[in-house]
């Protein structure tokens, strides 16, 4: 009750920002801030309440972008259609890695190393490809109308991404009170315990990537569709996993309201980075380096666990 | 009749054979215990009962129903359920929350699991620390942990690994009426323990293992006289010099 109470009230201050300003700066600050949560939220059901590490969570990311722009490219599909059939392809390539990793019974680092060389793979093809636009990437006309997903303002953007920001939540406050989150924790804190009282570690872990992978197919359409554009290196390049893991370990694993203040603030970081020092290509990413070691070493519990 | 039938049942590591043509049969309503000494392939035998392991050969029918080789969450839903020799909390969570993912195995409802959670550790003397998380619990408390959550999961059998290892004599003397309270409340339970007074007390029929098979079975006081029974435990000989008016005794 309590969780519903504070996304309620996340959804609504939020949701009013448009309305306080129409300063494209702070739209976009807001816009992209709400990514990166959707993002790390993302990263947080499969590697904080599943306890499975992914370092190639850019693989579902890249799927749902390619997905949306090219059903519309080769398909003439609209992206309200696009956007939900792109996170069911990035569920699906979830329940494929999923089912070859826990099928073999993968764990830790070489579970994290098969999704990084997955994300690679995914890379590697689409830059080969003609048919996904090769390394030149794809992109999207240009048609503004809200029926297009194609919003004047940032406001659209704004909301459509605290649409799935708020999915998102929902559905991690749901992990915390149901038999499905219990088992996926139980799975995470110890595979055999949880098997002997009945737990099915393999099926409650497939579950929990494509759950994952399916939210991060819905970050990586929205990029598309802000952006208008994608490429193989945006896609699938290692920033995308890195940033979605630094939020999720930042804020807090395993909790509802971690990642989201992890991605927050790593954003407002990452934007005082880039006006101080300039546009240095990648210095967030340095800056991100940084921040996940210091966390690791003071705050294991991440900022959300830091005040118990 | 018997609830848990073991049937000629061998499990190999490599050159080690652990158990070897093991037979046994643990009858419905009955306390029994496996004992032997460190290294006999109790917890192996165990590992092959409930699924943690597949024997090189033999059968392992529970209910009538073959269960050879199936996988360990399976064999929970059919009602058999064991503990860890080496505790295993989910560390991360509250006392009450370990308990109720045993409980989740037929209750769906999460509010309704997490109450029959507290009945539970009631039962095994944990209802005053229900809000703990496990990591803080004392080793007599994570063993109690490990029973309840076991026994939330409402086994028909139920295999307990030394749940009474590494206690105090005075926790071993809490710990005893829990054992019996399930036996009592319905629950087979086959046990391995190496604490002799409980086994003496709780136990009506025992199994022993050595280097991997069975060496002798009874009752507890028929076992310890039995000199395969002693030579295991002490050596080579040692039965003859233990018995009265013996040989160099």
């Amino acid at each position: 009750m309590k969780d519903a109470r504070n996304i309620g009230l996340f959804v609504v201050l939020v949701g009013l920002i448009p309305f306080v300003t129409d300063s494209g700066v702070v739209l976009n600050f807001v816009m992209m801030a709400l990514y990166a949560c959707l993002l790390a939220q993302a990263w947080n059901v499969l590697g904080g309440f599943g306890g499975q590490f992914s370092f190639g969570h850019a693989l579902f990311f890249g799927v749902g972008a390619y997905c949306h722009v090219m059903l519309q490219l080769h398909a003439g599909c609209n992206p309200w259609v696009a956007l939900p059939l792109a996170m069911l392809a990035s569920a699906l390539v979830g329940a494929f890695v999923g089912g070859l990793s826990f099928r073999y019974g993968l764990k830790g680092s070489y579970f994290a190393l098969v999704t990084l060389a997955f994300a690679e793979v995914f890379r590697i093809v689409t830059l080969s490809l003609s048919w996904t636009g090769g390394g030149v990437g794809l992109m999207l006309p240009l048609s503004e109308s809200p029926a297009n997903m194609q919003f004047s303002t940032r406001a659209g953007y704004v909301w459509l991404m605290l649409g799935l920001v708020t999915l998102a939540l929902i559905c991690t406050a749901w992990l915390r009170h149901s038999r499905f989150g219990a088992y996926l924790q139980a799975v995470r804190d110890n595979e055999d315990a949880a098997s002997a009282v009945g737990v099915n570690p393999f099926r409650i872990k497939l579950a929990a990537i494509i759950l994952s992978g399916a939210f991060m197919g819905a970050g990586g359409a929205f990029y598309a569709q802000v952006f208008q554009y994608i490429d193989p290196g945006l896609a699938f390049g290692p920033h995308t996993s890195v940033e979605a893991l630094v939020g999720a370990i930042v804020g807090g694993m395993g909790t509802l309201w971690g990642p989201v203040l992890g991605a927050l603030a790593l954003h407002v970081l990452a934007d005082v980075t880039r006006n101080l020092l300039g546009q240095l290509p990648g210095i967030n990413m340095v800056v991100y380096g940084a921040v996940l070691v210091l966390i690791v070493m003071f705050l294991p519990r991440g900022i959300s666990g830091a005040r118990q | 009749m018997s609830l848990l039938r073991v049937h000629q049942v061998s499990r190999a590591f490599g050159g080690l054979r652990a158990v070897q043509e093991v037979s046994l049969e643990v009858h419905a309503g009955s306390l029994t215990a496996l004992i032997g000494p460190n290294g006999a392939g109790k917890t192996t035998l165990f590992a092959l009962m409930s699924g943690f392991l597949k024997p090189d050969s033999g059968r392992i029918v529970l209910d009538g129903q073959d269960i050879t080789g199936q996988a360990p969450h399976l064999n929970a839903k059919m009602g058999l359920t064991r503990t860890f020799q080496i505790v295993q909390p989910f560390a991360a969570q509250t006392v009450c929350e370990n308990i109720a993912v045993g409980a989740h195995l037929h209750q769906p409802s999460r509010s309704l699991a997490l109450r029959e959670a507290q009945a539970v550790a009631e039962r095994v003397g944990l209802g005053s620390q229900l809000n703990k998380p496990a990591s803080d619990l004392t080793v007599a408390g994570r063993k109690r942990l490990e029973l309840a959550r076991a026994l939330a999961s409402r086994p028909r059998l139920l295999l307990l690994d030394e749940v009474l290892a590494g206690l105090n004599p005075q926790e071993i003397q809490d710990m005893l009426p829990v054992v019996r309270g399930l036996v009592d409340s319905g629950v087979t339970v086959l046990m391995i323990e190496h604490v002799m007074q409980a086994v003496m007390s709780l136990a009506e029929h025992v199994w022993v293992l050595a280097q991997g098979q069975l060496i002798a079975q009874g009752a507890p006081a028929e076992v310890t006289r039995n000199a395969q029974v002693i030579e295991a435990y002490l050596g080579h000989g040692a039965a003859a010099r233990l018995a009265p008016g013996g040989a160099g005794a």
